[in-house]
């Protein structure tokens, strides 16, 4: 089916609330990043540049510092309302929390939480004291966790008594660099450093000097899965949120009286650029939903929070598509003025089921952990061409380009052809490095063109279309999963022989991590080991990585030199094309 | 669906246990007080739980339409929300 471009009427942008961007043309050729640092503060007496200065204290110094910055709805149904200069306060005392532990500039501090407002005050605090800020997913298990730990070199973990006793205190030896943890709902101080947060708080001072920032010193470390290896730390600096700010501006249209929710949770890239820092910076006020997708909560929180820009992810989007309803019959959405999706191509069905049900389309847009921010988008005053990504903001370059040696490329000029998705460096939010793998971040980058990793397209008008991954990576409810760190996981069980685990399409969340095993010699494929290996990932890898389903194989398809292969394994899966298979060892 | 099996609560709270045990074997039921949040308890994502909630409604053929997946947090709110429309 041929789906219509979604027309924008300009006769509707009038008064205040105006498209950021009306005419994209004339803003791209426009732009330069100079304006957008002339929004923002920089520390005082010249001092530098913090995200947390920028987020927090400029708006509580001002006049509207009392105005809601955050309003956490809790899962039992409770709400805390946070104003900037409440904010300021919180997270003050955190910076002064960390320097009282001898916590400096650069150490950095991981973060293992659900999404309470601990965990916002932790981010924007440690930001203050310089240090570096490492968010992990709450639903990882012991072994990612772990992983990330050890090679971030945390210092200090800021997490719960559940997961702490859970997932991080049994293998608390293996975490060398690990001093302090810090836990958000501790009641006393424990030996071994473990640390009540309410009892810091309680001792620290809530002013504190934000000491001299460089904008290229480092801030937060965002962990990526790899085809091969282990996941690799993309290291942001502060000087990101100019790229944060302009495009929670213009891709997300936000507006200095929004009410926006972002529904990503801070373990993602998404939920820290666009869950923390993008609405702050802004000035607005940022929702925080501490429960999971539920269907009428959701559609709740948009009416009663009065949610003018909404932030959210196709996962979510298809399954309040599942529900047979007409929202707005049951709901107020009548203040939501902008939708917006990231995490995966919003398939074009969606896009006009926004339309349809909610009265407003689904913008979608493209980027990833490692660009930090928004770079391709469907803008508030464009058209929308359902199944697209959108175009390029203004200040990024981004091109189709096909590989022509080790570091050579072409840039494909012909709309409509497939290549790989490229980038110009240079925006502010582009990743600096991976955390000790210069190498690997070196090979991101080909004749000055920093190079995605995803297949695409583009348009003779210039609107980018995803066609899909250039590795192995598996992509499940918006985020990334390495096949490796599955596999080695599973490898760990005794009675198997070798694994490999591809991504097979699913419906609701795009993907779905599914394991093929061969078992050692002695084992037979039973019920009961394959429900053993399932219940053996989950345990170390953790819900959002270990494999959901798994079938046994008596020979799994290897390169001569030994190696699984993934792509066979899939097509073989799917009943697709097998492609070439000369490398394949005869068995 | 008709001619369904009819259960009680101890029946059901069983069938509850083995559907969960189906997604997260490694899960220790002994444990699980009956009025914790099951999907906190025992890592059960959104997915896997709209896949229990599915297999509830195919053993029981109790309807659960999505808008209600909120109300069910603990094994005893399933329990009360299935026993209460059990045909």
């Amino acid at each position: 089916m041929e789906w219509q471009p979604i027309l924008k009427d300009t006769a509707m942008f009038v008064g205040d609330l105006l498209p950021n961007i009306i005419d994209y043309e004339a803003k791209r050729a426009s732009f330069f990043w100079d304006e957008i640092a002339q929004e923002l503060d920089g520390l005082p007496h010249h001092a530098g540049l913090n995200i947390a200065h920028e987020a927090v204290d400029r708006h509580a110094n001002s006049a509207h510092g009392g105005r809601v910055a955050m309003r956490w709805l809790g899962r039992d149904g409770s709400t805390r309302e946070f104003t900037y200069q409440d904010l300021k306060a919180q997270t003050n005392r955190v910076a002064n929390v960390l320097r009282r532990l001898g916590i400096n500039r650069e150490d950095t501090v991981f973060a293992l939480s659900g999404r309470i407002p601990e965990l916002y005050f932790m981010a924007l605090g440690t930001w203050k004291n310089t240090s570096i800020f490492c968010p992990l997913f709450s639903a990882f298990g012991p072994e990612p966790i772990l992983q990330r730990m050890k090679r971030g070199q945390a210092r200090v973990l800021f997490t719960t008594e559940r997961l702490f006793r859970k997932k991080v205190a049994p293998f608390r030896d293996q975490m060398p660099h690990l001093e302090h943890v810090i836990l958000a709902d501790g009641r006393e101080h424990a030996p071994d450093n473990v640390w009540s947060m309410s009892l810091l708080m309680a001792d620290a001072s809530p002013e504190f000097e934000i000491p001299p920032t460089h904008p290229e010193d480092k801030a937060i470390i965002h962990f990526t899965s790899g085809t091969t290896g282990m996941p690799k730390g993309a290291v942001h600096v502060h000087q990101a949120i100019y790229h944060h700010y302009m495009t929670s501006k213009y891709a997300l249209d936000i507006h200095p009286e929004d009410v926006f929710w972002c529904t990503a949770d801070p373990g993602w890239v998404t939920g820290t650029s666009y869950g923390i820092i993008a609405p702050l910076l802004h000035g607005v006020t940022n929702i925080i939903d501490e429960a999971e997708f539920d269907a009428e909560r959701w559609y709740r929180i948009l009416a009663e929070q009065k949610v003018t820009v909404w932030y959210t992810a196709p996962t979510a989007v298809r399954r309040l598509m599942r529900l047979d309803l007409e929202p707005r019959q049951m709901f107020d959405l009548s203040h939501l003025r902008f939708v917006a999706s990231v995490g995966e191509p919003l398939n074009p069905e969606a896009v006009v089921w926004g339309e349809e049900k909610l009265g407003l389309p689904i913008h979608d847009n493209w980027w990833q952990t490692e660009t930090g921010g928004i770079m391709i988008a469907n803008l508030a005053a464009c058209e929308i061409r359902p199944g697209s990504m959108g175009r390029p903001l203004p200040g990024v370059e981004a091109a189709i380009v096909r590989r022509t040696g080790d570091n050579t490329l072409e840039i494909i000029e012909k709309p409509g052809v497939d290549g790989e998705l490229a980038l110009k460096p240079g925006w502010p939010s582009m990743f600096r490095t991976y955390l000790h793998e210069e190498a690997r971040y070196n090979k991101c980058f080909v004749d000055d063109w920093y190079l995605s990793g995803d297949l695409a397209m583009k348009d003779e008008d210039g609107y980018f279309w995803f066609v899909g991954r250039a590795d192995d990576i598996i992509k499940t409810a918006g985020h990334m999963v390495g096949p490796f760190e599955v596999e080695s996981a599973l490898m760990e069980h005794p009675a198997v022989a070798e694994v490999g685990v591809i991504g097979v399409p699913e419906p609701t969340i795009g993907e779905l991590v599914k394991a093929f095993v061969a078992l050692k010699p002695g084992n037979e494929p039973t019920k009961a080991l394959r429900r053993e290996l399932l219940g053996f990932g989950r345990k170390r890898l953790g819900s959002a990585v270990a494999p959901k389903e798994i079938v046994f194989k008596e020979n799994l398809p290897k390169t001569r030199s030994g190696k699984i292969m993934r792509r066979l394994l899939k097509a073989r899966e799917l009943g697709l094309p097998e492609g070439d298979t000369s490398t394949l060892e005869e068995n | 669906m008709i001619g369904k099996q009819i259960f009680n609560r101890d029946e059901l709270k069983r069938l509850i246990f083995e559907l969960l045990a189906d997604i997260a074997p490694e899960a220790d039921f002994d444990t699980l007080g009956l009025d914790e949040d099951i999907r906190l308890d025992l890592d059960i994502d959104s997915f896997d739980f709209l896949n229990f909630l599915i297999g509830l409604n195919e053993a029981t053929g109790v309807d659960i339409p999505e808008a209600d997946y909120g109300q069910l947090v603990t094994t005893n709110d399933i329990c009360d929300y299935i026993l209460a429309r059990m045909p």
